[in-house]
């Protein structure tokens, strides 16, 4: 029993035994949520570095109770600009923090590959709390959770991802944990924001998002970036409402049970309508909830597997 | 847990079938004596056998003195103080206890009492869902070697061992018969 | 180039057999570019030049006889070829001297089996005016490899106005380019390659379109996809290169395509070539030996390159352009960075990787053994061809060429091991790679320059 790695690094490659495992475990911490006392002694004397690289309020808070309630102690370490700038580099900075004995690392980090390069710094347990575009995945086991939790299996559901697949981690790592439970996965967007190759992830790829919406269980709406707009990946805002925006009547055509889902935070208006973000068929609040029985299963998963650095030579 | 080196090791039946179950009846008895009747009594069962365990006590105490009595499941895998020490975590199972555990008599049921490391657990647990009145403790069997001030009010049969022993509970619900067996210099 | 080296040689040979020589390589099997491989065939040097290619026996045993024994090389089961040419180098200074100096660099080259390497102007300040150039070459007196200076296209390799070409010229470049960034505006390319034809030389582009590229960090494909890193389409390289063979053919000057990486770039000069365009090319062992599939494993920095490795279609592509003659040339790109430069976040990390040390194993083991080219092919793409791009008398063993020899252990078996590197910096991603084909000597104006001994 056990996972396989000490790390959480990202949804792909990761087993369908392993993510059903995380799956099962966070069921018993959900619960835990809901008693009058929500902490469990657990993870008692274990040091966990919350390592935020870049803004993040809920993920970071999501992770941070979920430490507490599994008492472990958890100290923040936020930085707005990478450490390059500032003459000190990131093996530097991680290993001092380390030295004053750490035992997990959560890392959230603008480039892509920073939570596998601390695994070569650092003895810790390191969890992937975002890398550049690359993963996501405990917002990807979060998703899995919520669907589960709904429809008691991932297997043959159609789910949809709309949005800017291009620059979404959260879109890697539901696709790679999606397809591994059985899912059968769709993305939808402008054609500038979809990644190189995309057919090549084993998904459905529309650009038209009622095409898309064909028979659909579970729609994951992605947060557009205002800045992609400025960066020209799509003329206006308005016309990406217009194009990709989800919205009552769009949905009305759908004939069929459907569920709503997103990351956050919403930009009310312009992927989703509030209307829809506040149906009965959403459920965003639920995956938040559900964010910290994830993380708590996470934690609780790693932080009985130790291990020297995987250094390699040079 | 059937001893990978069973027949190089003596294994003694201590206790068939019907013995477990006159030993159950007996602690059901108790249990109603000590807290005069049924009211606001509440069985917890300790994952996985104690809480097969608790079930049979709940039937027959609900046989007995025909009145409800509430059950609970717990794992205190999240309350063991060896959490962070071993390799790879046991797989937690579901704690299910959906009353309210304010100001009840809690009967704690167990299979096998010995170091009295999960029962401590079981108690810290049970303390975070509320306050209880009392907290008492069942278990099948009591085999010695405490390392924590730890005592049982009902057991079913008190079993003298080494520490190299290895105490076998088969339930019929979770292990297809009824027994208790010894498997002298099994254990660790 | 225009010599008689067939007139030169009767009259040399005739004075010199059997007289003493400086320096006699013997036994080994002879690559000549301009012939092929001549079996155990015997070199005699004098003076830093050659004097001859024997291979007829009595004329050898005269000429042993009476050279004294410490003067010759016994290159019997070993391959001896003309010192090799490397077109594409970062010295670093000036600058960045804790990363590569000019003597630590040629030193990297000697071991290489290079006798003659070219450098690029990113420097800090760039090499852009006479004193730069000057400094450089003064740098390189006594190092053990010789060292030609590319100068910038643009004051400051800023890419807005001309550099003094005709001054750099003359102070001894013997190309210009603006390596590292794209000569972006077409009309400043189009003056700069009607000006250099003024002098002969051509102009090295890195062709990567500047907006195409963004700040993207490896190749676009499913693998930058797959990590959401911002990628380096392939087509900034193709646009880049079209534009110039467009603009090549409208002015007659003469473009080298630096460190081709991409199937369309390899096509676009082909065709051009056909076309009687003046392009030439180049093509670097890291483009034709990894695929960008490799970074997701590690992240490894080392695998930070401009251009990218792309995909094996391209890796495929690049070296059907080396068998082909596409590619003129093989190009290592040396680039050498600071580990703690390269020991951050992968987008953290600048482009390139050290490749003097590697290149003849990774061009023997992933062409030679792999039957795309042979010796011979692959040799020329190292000698007579970056030679004549940078119009030099080199690169053949014509008599009373300087005699630079190298001297190869063709089966020699080897472990990648960055200490070893005399380079002073190690960013290398091949650590631990096996490769087959070492440098055992190599011999730079008639002087054991780098042995392995």
């Amino acid at each position: 029993m056990g996972l396989a790695s000490r790390h959480l690094l990202g949804l792909e490659g990761v087993s369908a035994e392993d993510l059903t495992q995380i799956l099962d475990t966070s069921i018993s911490f959900r619960e835990i949520l809901e008693r009058p006392i929500k902490k469990v002694p657990t993870l008692r004397g274990v040091t966990v570095l919350n390592l935020f690289y870049e803004a993040s309020t809920r993920t970071r808070i999501s992770f941070e109770l979920a430490e507490k309630r599994l008492s472990a102690d958890s100290i923040n370490f936020s930085a707005s600009t990478s450490s390059v700038k500032k003459g000190e580099s990131l093996r530097d900075t991680v290993q001092n923090i380390e030295a004053m004995k750490i035992d997990m690392v959560v890392v959230r980090h603008k480039s892509a590959g920073t939570p596998y390069f601390l695994t070569q710094c650092l003895n810790s347990n390191i969890i992937n709390a975002g890398d550049g575009a690359h993963e996501h995945p405990t917002q990807g086991l979060l998703d899995m959770f919520t669907i589960r939790q709904k429809y008691g299996s991932l297997k043959g559901l159609r789910v949809l991802l709309v949005g800017d697949i291009k620059h979404s981690r959260v879109a890697r790592s539901n696709i790679w944990g999606f397809k591994t439970l059985g899912a059968n996965v769709a993305i939808c967007g402008p054609s500038t924001l979809l990644p190189y190759e995309a057919e090549r992830f084993g998904v459905d790829v529309y650009t038209n998002l009622d095409e898309a919406l064909e028979g659909v269980d579970v729609v994951n709406i992605l947060r557009i970036q205002l800045e992609r707009q400025q960066s020209g990946m799509f003329p206006s805002q308005r016309e990406y409402t217009h194009l990709f925006g989800l919205s009552s009547e769009r949905l009305k055509r759908l004939n069929k049970n459907y569920t709503i889902m997103h990351p956050g935070p919403i930009n009310r208006g312009v992927e989703i309508t509030s209307e829809i973000a506040d149906s009965e068929s959403s459920v965003v609040l639920e995956q938040v909830t559900n964010g910290q029985a994830v993380r708590m299963a996470v934690l609780y998963l790693l932080s009985g597997k130790k291990g020297e650095p995987e250094e390699t030579e040079s | 847990m059937p001893g990978k080196s069973a027949s190089r090791n003596k294994t003694e039946l201590f206790l068939d079938g019907a013995g477990i179950s006159r030993a159950l009846t007996r602690i059901a008895h108790e249990i109603l004596e000590h807290n005069r009747g049924a009211e606001n009594v509440a069985l917890v069962g300790v994952l996985t056998r104690g809480a097969t365990l608790a079930k049979r006590l709940q039937a027959l105490i609900e046989k007995i003195e025909g009145a409800k009595v509430e059950l609970g499941l717990m794992d205190i895998n999240l309350y063991r103080d060896d959490a962070t020490t071993r390799l790879d975590q046991p797989v937690i199972q579901r704690t299910d206890i959906l009353f309210d555990v304010v100001d009840k008599n809690i009967v704690l049921v167990d299979d096998v009492l010995y170091s009295g490391r999960t029962i401590r657990a079981a108690i810290e647990q049970l303390i975070d869902f509320g306050r209880p009145r009392s907290i008492q403790l069942a278990v099948l069997v009591d085999r010695g070697h405490r390392e924590l001030p730890i005592r049982a009010d009902y057991v079913g049969k008190n079993i003298p061992t080494n520490r190299t022993d290895r105490v076998n509970v088969h339930l019929d619900e979770d292990d297809g018969d009824d027994s208790i067996s010894i498997e002298r210099g099994a254990g660790k | 180039m225009s010599k008689s080296p067939v007139k030169k040689q009767e009259t040399k040979a005739a004075a010199g057999i059997g007289s003493n020589y400086d320096l006699i390589v013997t036994g080994g099997d002879v690559i000549d570019p301009r012939i092929g491989v001549l079996n155990d065939a015997t070199i005699l040097i004098r003076d830093g030049e050659f004097v001859a290619v024997e291979t007829d026996k009595k004329k050898v045993a005269a000429a042993l006889k009476a050279t004294d024994k410490s003067n010759i090389i016994d290159a019997t089961g070993k391959l001896v070829t003309p010192g090799l040419i490397d077109l594409h180098v970062h010295l670093r200074e000036p600058g960045r001297e804790d990363e590569e100096t000019v003597i630590t660099g040629a030193q990297a080259a000697a071991a290489g089996g290079f006798t003659t390497i070219c450098c690029m102007p990113n420097t800090t300040p760039a090499i852009d005016d006479q004193e730069t150039v000057r400094f450089v070459l003064s740098e390189s007196v006594g190092a053990p490899c010789r060292v030609f200076v590319v100068g910038a296209v643009t004051k400051n390799r800023a890419g807005k106005e001309l550099a003094e070409i005709g001054d750099l010229v003359k102070a001894g470049v013997v190309a210009i380019t603006d390596d590292g960034d794209f000569v972006q505006d077409p009309d400043l390319m189009r003056r700069a390659l009607e000006y250099a034809q003024m002098f002969d030389i051509p102009i090295m582009q890195h062709a990567e379109d500047k907006y195409l590229v963004g700040d993207g960090v490896m190749n676009e494909s499913f693998a930058s996809a797959k990590l959401g890193i911002r990628g380096r389409p392939a087509v900034a390289e193709e646009i880049a290169t079209l534009r110039d063979i467009q603009l090549a053919k409208f002015t007659g000057g003469r473009v080298h395509i630096q460190h081709v990486s991409s199937a369309g770039t390899v096509d676009a000069i082909r065709r051009a070539k056909a076309e009687g365009v003046k392009i030439t090319a180049e093509a670097c062992p890291h483009h034709f030996s990894l695929t960008d599939d490799e970074i997701e494993k590690k992240f490894d920095t080392n695998l930070r390159v401009n251009p990218p490795i792309r995909t094996q279609a391209d890796v495929d592509a690049v070296i059907a352009g080396l068998v082909d003659g596409a590619i003129d040339c093989i190009a290592t790109d040396h680039a050498p960075h600071s580990a703690e430069e390269k020991d951050v976040e992968f987008d953290q990390a600048p482009a390139g990787m050290v490749g003097l040390e590697t290149a003849l194993g990774l061009i023997k083991t992933r062409l030679i053994d792999k039957g795309y080219l042979s010796w011979t092919d692959a040799i020329r793409k190292l000698t007579v061809n970056p030679a004549r791009i940078i119009n030099q008398p080199l690169g053949d063993l014509s008599v009373g060429n300087s005699a630079d020899l190298t001297i190869i252990d063709p089966e020699a078996q080897w472990t990648v091991d960055p200490s070893t590197f005399k380079s002073k910096s190690r960013n290398t991603p091949f650590t631990g790679w096996e490769l087959s084909g070492k440098v055992v000597k190599t011999i730079l104006r008639g002087k054991v320059a780098y042995s392995s001994e």
